[in-house]
């Protein structure tokens, strides 16, 4: 067993190692990710006595009786609550002993993003990863993706919630009508693919299975959970890529949701996905076709998935294929030199890198390949930052140590030396921080 | 076709020579005179709400729950109006400097944003058919000797402007810049990384140029594409492309556009984006008045939105869009469509408009007639399999 090998088990499939120490993961490196999957989820205890979102939207529902109301308690309660969630979220990051968990959770958040540019979900986005995938992350894609569907944030932030059948009762009544958003978003980002072969006939088809899907309001015993409400709900039969839905109410989506996850355009599109976010930026087919292939024989087991991508031999053929993205350099810096001492100077740099959690800038999610992140101008912000991070660290660590520590066999020779050469300590560190064997993973 | 290799290593010896040099000096006796900004508009701009066609008998029955009211809109001519925020472009229009282009679509059918915006900037015929953006396509033949005369506005290179030939940057700063010893040796460090290699040399360079005319611009922390950014950027993009020794052909993105769900109509969502819209293309008309007889803007999204209003007081994502040209060098003064009408035969997939003319036909206009850019050039490189993209009708650039 090699220290390549637990070079790429720390920064491929984790999140850096921690204070730059390879020790506890190069005599097995294979096994320490293995763990992980089958132990708990490290991060939940610095996600402890964070609301749900059953609580948050309760309180809302309730505050919302005038203009003014809402406007306090979003200032009051949302904006504090967001900022509580993405700093106890990235302390998490940092903290955890099961990252790969973590890069998990954060990939398939990413599948199924949320996001706070629609302002009612900066509520919820956190509850939204911490009850919809987190639990899942090693469970059933099915499941994850119902769960998903289901919850208060997907529903308000691609309009389902506004969406009315147009011949059912308030749709008569009101003279409202479907809101295509969500359903299209389902076909088109979380299972099928935009050439996964659904037709614009799908798309209307999905969003009128999907209209009663909603989140039950004040007067409702439920307040603040998922309801289904018939008098919204477009009656009749549906017809969905060729299959007949007959009228079942709230069961017809469950139903369809189930049909896509089972679909194979959707064990291609997931395979994809994967392949691109935890090998290379352009996957072989031969990879893709693997992971596709043990998608369909268990089913959508997101374990077995994320098993399979560890046994492909192809990963452990050559480190730093992958230029980080903002956020994984960010927790990456923060695992290898330590916290901040200053809080506000945890989520500052996602801030400035230009990946803040919980707001991508489309359902698409963040983008995943270096072309995306790497632009001359965000480059030369990305080692600003970095310098900056290097300013702000005052721990005695020896740069030259860490970095050998840290980059194991694959450190080059020349950034070793560069290291060794700089003018101060500052230098160094911002030198590690930048160094290709850093921004890469 | 020379590799990618030889143009990375050739890419990084300019960069590191001009780092170093007078930034003023960076770019002597640009090709071209001409000055192009593209602005996209990300998320489907609704083009009725924006251009209204009053004088269609269809418009207001079809339009119900999102019609302005008349005395609100901008008539331009006895077809169509302007919205009420556009309202600092009334007189460009009145001047002839203004061209309205109504039912424009790219050529794939797709609901898809992530589709539609690719086709829009890969200028294929379908989206991810071509890696490379267009106008990186055109550039190659505008900027032959690769002065950068393409200039990226915001932190991330747009698509349509992605591609080998090297293009400038700027973004406003908002950490500390880094010392020079640093970028020097990683300049070193990067050297065989073919990814952080170019993209460093090629940042150092447009830092170069940029500080020269812009100083050390401060902007408020944020996403880029946020529609409350568009003015700075707008007035950023305006001083560079105005200086003599810069950049000639921008590309600016602005978001906001996707009006689901309250969309609103004399105000609201969609009337504030398209007064921040408006405000900042004034403003960069105002930076560019000097060279204003040899600017053209562009304005684009990637299809327009459904014509009825939605469930949710809104509009989903439809076809038929409209497009805005802007500038000294517009032949303007005009609604330039083939107007397909409201009417329900006539309506796209019964709910959408139908386009009549291809986005692709919109710029290769631009490129041809503002830039020169051959007609062969056009067919064979920038926009592949495109010889039946119908045009705007009319001409749209003066000459």
């Amino acid at each position: 067993m090699t220290t390549v090998d637990a070079f790429i088990a720390a920064n491929r499939f984790g999140l850096g190692p921690k204070g730059g120490y390879l020790g506890g993961i190069a005599t097995d490196p294979q096994s320490w990710l293995l763990r992980q999957l089958g132990t708990e989820d490290g991060a939940l205890p610095y996600l402890k006595g964070l609301p749900s979102s059953e609580e948050i939207v309760r309180a809302w529902m309730q505050a919302r009786g005038s203009r003014e109301m809402r406007k306090m308690f979003n200032k009051n309660r949302v904006k504090p609550l967001f900022r509580r969630e993405i700093r106890l979220r990235t302390r998490a990051a940092i903290e955890t002993d099961t990252p790969f968990r973590e890069r998990l959770v954060r990939f398939w958040s990413n599948h199924f993003t949320v996001s706070i540019t629609k302002g009612r979900v900066r509520g919820i986005a956190g509850a939204f990863e911490r009850e919809a995938i987190r639990p899942f992350v090693t469970g059933n894609f099915g499941e994850m993706l119902l769960a998903v569907t289901r919850h208060p944030a997907m529903l308000v932030y691609l309009d389902n919630q506004t969406s009315v059948g147009p011949t059912s009762r308030v749709g008569e009544r009101r003279g409202k009508g479907l809101n295509e958003n969500l359903a299209r978003e389902i076909l088109e980002l979380h299972t099928l693919g935009v050439n996964g072969g659904y037709t614009q006939n799908d798309v209307i088809a999905l969003a009128k299975m999907l209209t009663g899907w909603s989140v039950a309001g004040k007067r409702s015993s439920q307040v603040g959970q998922f309801k289904f409400s018939p008098r919204r709900h477009e009656p009749g039969t549906k017809q969905l890529l060729g299959k007949r839905y007959p009228e079942e109410g709230e069961q017809e989506a469950e139903q369809a949701l189930r049909d896509l996850a089972d679909h194979p355009s959707t064990a291609r599109f997931i395979a994809t996905k994967l392949a691109r976010h935890f090998v290379v930026d352009n996957p072989s087919k031969d990879v893709i076709d693997q992971l596709q292939r043990k998608f369909r024989e268990t089913d959508g087991d997101l374990g077995a998935m994320a098993r399979e991508l560890i046994t492909l031999g192809t990963v452990w053929d050559q480190p730093l294929t992958k230029v980080k993205s903002p956020g994984e350099l960010v927790i990456s810096a923060f695992r290898m030199l330590g916290l901040p001492e200053k809080s506000k100077h945890l989520i500052q740099p996602l801030r400035l890198l230009g990946q803040l959690p919980f707001s991508a800038p489309s359902p698409a999610g963040w983008p995943d390949t270096a072309s995306d992140w790497v632009s001359p101008e965000s480059l030369l912000r990305r080692i600003e930052m970095m310098d900056l991070l290097a300013r702000r660290q005052n721990k005695r660590h020896d740069p030259v140590t860490l970095a050998e520590q840290a980059f194991g066999p694959v450190a080059r020779e020349e950034t070793l030396l560069a290291i060794k050469r700089a003018p101060s300590r500052r230098a160094a560190h911002a030198l590690l921080l930048t160094s290709p064997e850093f921004q890469r993973r | 076709m020379t590799s990618r290799r030889d143009f990375l290593i050739g890419a990084s010896a300019t960069g590191v020579s001009c780092a170093f040099s007078a930034p003023g000096l960076a770019l002597a006796n640009a090709d071209t005179g001409k000055r192009l900004v593209l602005v996209v508009l990300r998320g489907g701009m609704d083009g009725l709400a924006a251009f209204p066609p009053i004088g269609d008998p269809n418009y207001e029955a079809l339009r119900r729950g999102l019609l302005q009211t008349m005395d609100n809109t901008i008539k331009l001519d006895r077809r169509f109006a302007m919205h009420r925020s556009l309202a600092p472009l009334a007189t460009h229009y009145k001047k002839g400097d203004m061209a309205v282009i109504h039912a424009i679509a790219g050529p794939q059918r797709t609901r898809s944003h992530f589709d539609a915006q690719n086709v829009l900037e890969n200028g294929a015929t379908k989206a991810h058919l071509l890696l490379d953006g267009w106008l990186n396509r055109a550039l190659s033949v505008i900027d032959k000797r690769k002065q950068r005369l393409g200039l990226a506005v915001g932190y991330n290179t747009p698509p349509v402007m992605r591609g080998t030939t090297p293009v400038a940057s700027w973004a406003p700063a908002r950490i500390p810049p880094s010392p020079t010893h640093l970028l020097d040796t990683l300049g070193s460090l990067y050297k065989s990384d073919p990814v952080l290699g170019r993209a460093l040399s090629e940042g150092r360079r447009a830092q170069a140029m940029t500080g020269a005319v812009l100083g050390n611009t401060k902007m408020k922390r944020g996403n880029m594409r946020n529609p409350g950014r568009f003015k700075t950027l707008a007035e950023s993009a305006g001083r560079l492309l105005a200086a003599e020794q810069s950049a000639r052909i921008a590309v600016i993105e602005m978001g906001g556009w996707d009006t689901h769900a309250n969309q609103g109509a004399d105000t609201g969502r969609l009337a504030r984006n398209l007064g921040l819209l408006a405000n900042g293309l004034d403003e960069l008309s105002n930076r560019l008045k000097p060279v204003w007889q040899d600017t053209v803007i562009c304005v684009v999204t990637e299809f327009g939105r459904t014509v009825r209003m939605n469930g949710s007081k809104g509009t989903d994502h439809g076809t038929g869009g409209a497009a805005i040209l802007l500038g000294g060098a517009v032949a303007g003064g005009r609604v330039a469509t083939h107007w397909p009408g409201l009417g329900e035969d006539s309506l796209y997939g019964g709910r959408d408009l139908a386009p009549t003319a291809d986005m692709r036909g919109l710029f290769k206009t631009v490129l041809h007639d503002h830039l020169n850019v051959s007609s062969s050039t056009l067919e064979s490189s920038v926009f592949p399999d495109s010889k039946n993209a119908i045009p705007p009708p009319g001409k749209l650039i003066r000459s």
